[in-house]
């Protein structure tokens, strides 16, 4: 057998190509390379759709001059310029955001649980956001933010939900992945239950559609603001962190006595994580509503790519969830002109079956 | 050399383990044996730190475990746990080069330094051509060779493993554990198999509910007489070909 064979090369030194690693790191980073033209270019193209279709030459130029001040001379109409830069752009950027954080907190979760069935809003924080919400349009809570309101009250909803998530789930300083799982459903359905009462109790026609637009999810309030610049910067934090945090993500997808006899404390990493990933869920939620399937598919779509390995899959599903998000939204938007479909319907319609097709595949590979 | 002295631990109020002293002595390889139940599981989880003693202190090369962090723990010890990998799709070097994880800083990569340490880990437990299936895939006894790469990958000065032989076949039991005694490095196993223990074991520490019942030179535990009262079942030892073997016949 293959023992012989190894014995008579014991002498050997060590062929580190022999463990096949460099192959997977080029592709990985071709991978990497590749989307993120992709992602440069639809950006370009989802700025470019819409009721007035701008060509992506058009768009780069308004950018450039926006940014740069290169060209100087403006070459385009004034509402051109508004819908490139005033709408469509900030609402693209959160489109890439909502899109790479949703993936990337996904792809934590799933190995924090161990559970391939793990999404991010598997730990209630986005029924707590959408209580928030409701009780901010239904009641008008929060009103003394003025126009920031909604964010906010969605904002603290959802950091109630996962700070009450958390309480239950440690008990005697652990947080074992069971409980986790179970704290976060129920904490889940209860605010559910909520949300769906607040919207009864109302008794405003106009309120409840804006609360199911936001159970549906939005990039609608996207705009230049403090909002905006907070959600690009703890989503850029949320995928550096999981990134580096990558290799004892490896270890604790394994197991808890593995991630400790590797020398990583389980239930301290579970923490940082959780809080982590509750601040960024939070954050995407208020911009954003719950937008479902893309934290569930992409990590997996991202691991069919390049590999189980986090410091990987990781900043493949971030670029991956960030394109999957402008085209879902530029679907949205066009495809009922002038209606605007909720972004949720297109990622869960085009998610669905995806996840089914992957759930073939998993069966085949493992079997 | 790991040291135990005292130990004491209880889930609930059942005691698991109660008032164990052991020494495992290095360079040699301990075997912890004892019926179901009997805490040899729970005694390995004490030595390396995954469980607290509510009484009692361990101590690896002199040195107090409770003082070490994760990461120099995982420095000293590596470990061999019963957790199969659940539905990882990592490969199988991608699983050894974890075992470089203590070593490096936080927040950097793997070097061709530490390539090299998984490659001679995965050629010394001869699953070199394994280096790049996926892990999910291999056989029972396949991975126990990588996960006994992955701790030889450590580097640590002791290797614990806990019953590195369940479910295996007859022939990957000797196997896995012929490759475990060849190692320089200490061992402390936890064994079910009794034959297996006379014949890979250089000491042994016999527990029965939670207690000591016998621990010296593997000749000394395995007799007869104690393995009868401490198992409820008759026993009786051959010599064969230089081997003690046990051979069991129930009670009447």
């Amino acid at each position: 057998m293959a023992g012989e064979l190894v014995d008579e090369r014991r002498s050997l030194q060590p062929v580190v190509s022999d463990l096949g690693l460099g192959g997977q790191r080029r592709r990985a980073w071709s991978w990497i390379i590749g989307l993120g033209a992709l992602l440069a270019l639809g950006v370009l193209l989802g700025v470019g759709v819409g009721a007035v279709a701008i060509g992506p030459g058009t768009v780069m130029r308004i950018i450039g001059h926006h940014l740069v001040g290169m060209p100087g001379e403006m070459t385009w109409s004034r509402p051109q310029d508004a819908i490139v830069w005033q709408v469509r752009l900030p609402r693209v950027i959160l489109g890439a955001c909502v899109g790479a954080g949703l993936a990337v907190c996904g792809a934590a979760l799933q190995a924090m649980v161990r559970n391939l069935l793990a999404d991010p809003y598997l730990l209630g924080i986005n029924s707590g956001a959408s209580s928030g919400a409701a009780a901010a349009i239904l009641f008008g809570v929060g009103a003394g933010f003025g126009e920031n309101a909604l964010p906010f009250s969605a904002f603290l909803g959802a950091l109630a939900a996962g700070f009450l998530v958390f309480l239950i789930a440690r008990s005697g300083g652990r947080v074992t992945s069971v409980r986790l799982l179970l704290a976060g459903v129920a904490v889940g359905y209860a605010l559910y239950a909520l949300t769906s009462f607040l919207i009864f109790a109302s008794d405003s026609a106009e309120g409840s559609r804006s609360v199911m637009f936001w159970l549906l999810g939005s990039l609608g309030l996207a705009r230049w603001g403090t909002s905006i610049s907070v959600v690009v910067a703890v989503v850029v934090l949320t995928v550096g962190l999981v990134t580096l945090w990558g290799r004892r993500l490896d270890a604790l997808a394994i197991g808890d006595e593995t991630a400790h006899t590797l020398g990583i404390s389980p239930d301290r990493f579970r923490t940082r994580l959780l809080v982590l990933v509750s601040l960024c869920i939070g954050v995407l939620v208020a911009a954003s509503g719950s937008i479902g399937f893309v934290g569930l598919v992409v990590p997996h779509l991202a691991r069919r790519l390049v590999g189980a390995t986090h410091s990987r899959a990781v900043p493949v599903a971030a670029l991956l969830g960030a394109i999957f998000l402008i085209a879902a939204d530029a679907i949205a938007r066009t495809l009922l002109q002038p209606q605007e479909l909720p972004i949720g319907i297109i990622t869960s319609l085009v998610g669905a079956p995806f996840l089914l097709v992957l759930i073939r595949r998993l069966h085949a590979t493992s079997a | 050399m790991i040291e135990a002295q005292g130990l004491h631990f209880a889930y609930g109020k059942t005691p698991v383990v109660d008032d164990v002293s052991i020494t495992a002595r290095t360079g040699r390889v301990l075997g912890l044996i004892g019926p179901n139940g009997s805490g040899k599981t729970t005694l390995l989880r004490l030595l390396y730190g995954s469980l607290r003693p509510s009484a009692g202190a361990v101590s690896v090369d002199g040195r107090p475990l409770e003082r070490l962090t994760a990461r120099e723990t995982a420095q000293h010890l590596a470990v061999v746990v019963q957790e199969n990998g659940g539905e990882t799709t990592m490969t199988v070097a991608e699983m050894v080069l974890l075992g470089r994880g203590p070593h490096l800083g936080n927040f950097s990569r793997t070097s061709t330094h530490d390539e090299e340490i998984a490659w001679t880990a995965l050629q010394r437990v001869g699953a070199l051509h394994l280096a790049s299936r996926s892990f999910a895939g291999l056989s029972g006894g396949e991975k126990q060779r990588v996960l006994i790469a992955r701790a030889l990958t450590q580097q640590a000065s002791h290797l614990l493993l806990d019953e590195p032989t369940n479910h295996l076949d007859i022939r990957y039991q000797h196997e896995i554990l012929a490759l475990v005694a060849e190692l320089e490095t200490s061992v402390v196993v936890v064994l079910h198999d009794l034959n297996l223990a006379a014949r890979y074991c250089d000491d042994l520490v016999l527990l029965e509910n939670g207690r000591l019942a016998g621990a010296g030179d593997a000749d000394e535990v395995i007799d007869s007489d104690l393995i009868e009262r401490v198992y409820g079942i008759g026993v009786e030892r051959i010599e064969h070909r230089g081997q003690n073997h046990l051979i069991f016949s129930p009670r009447r």
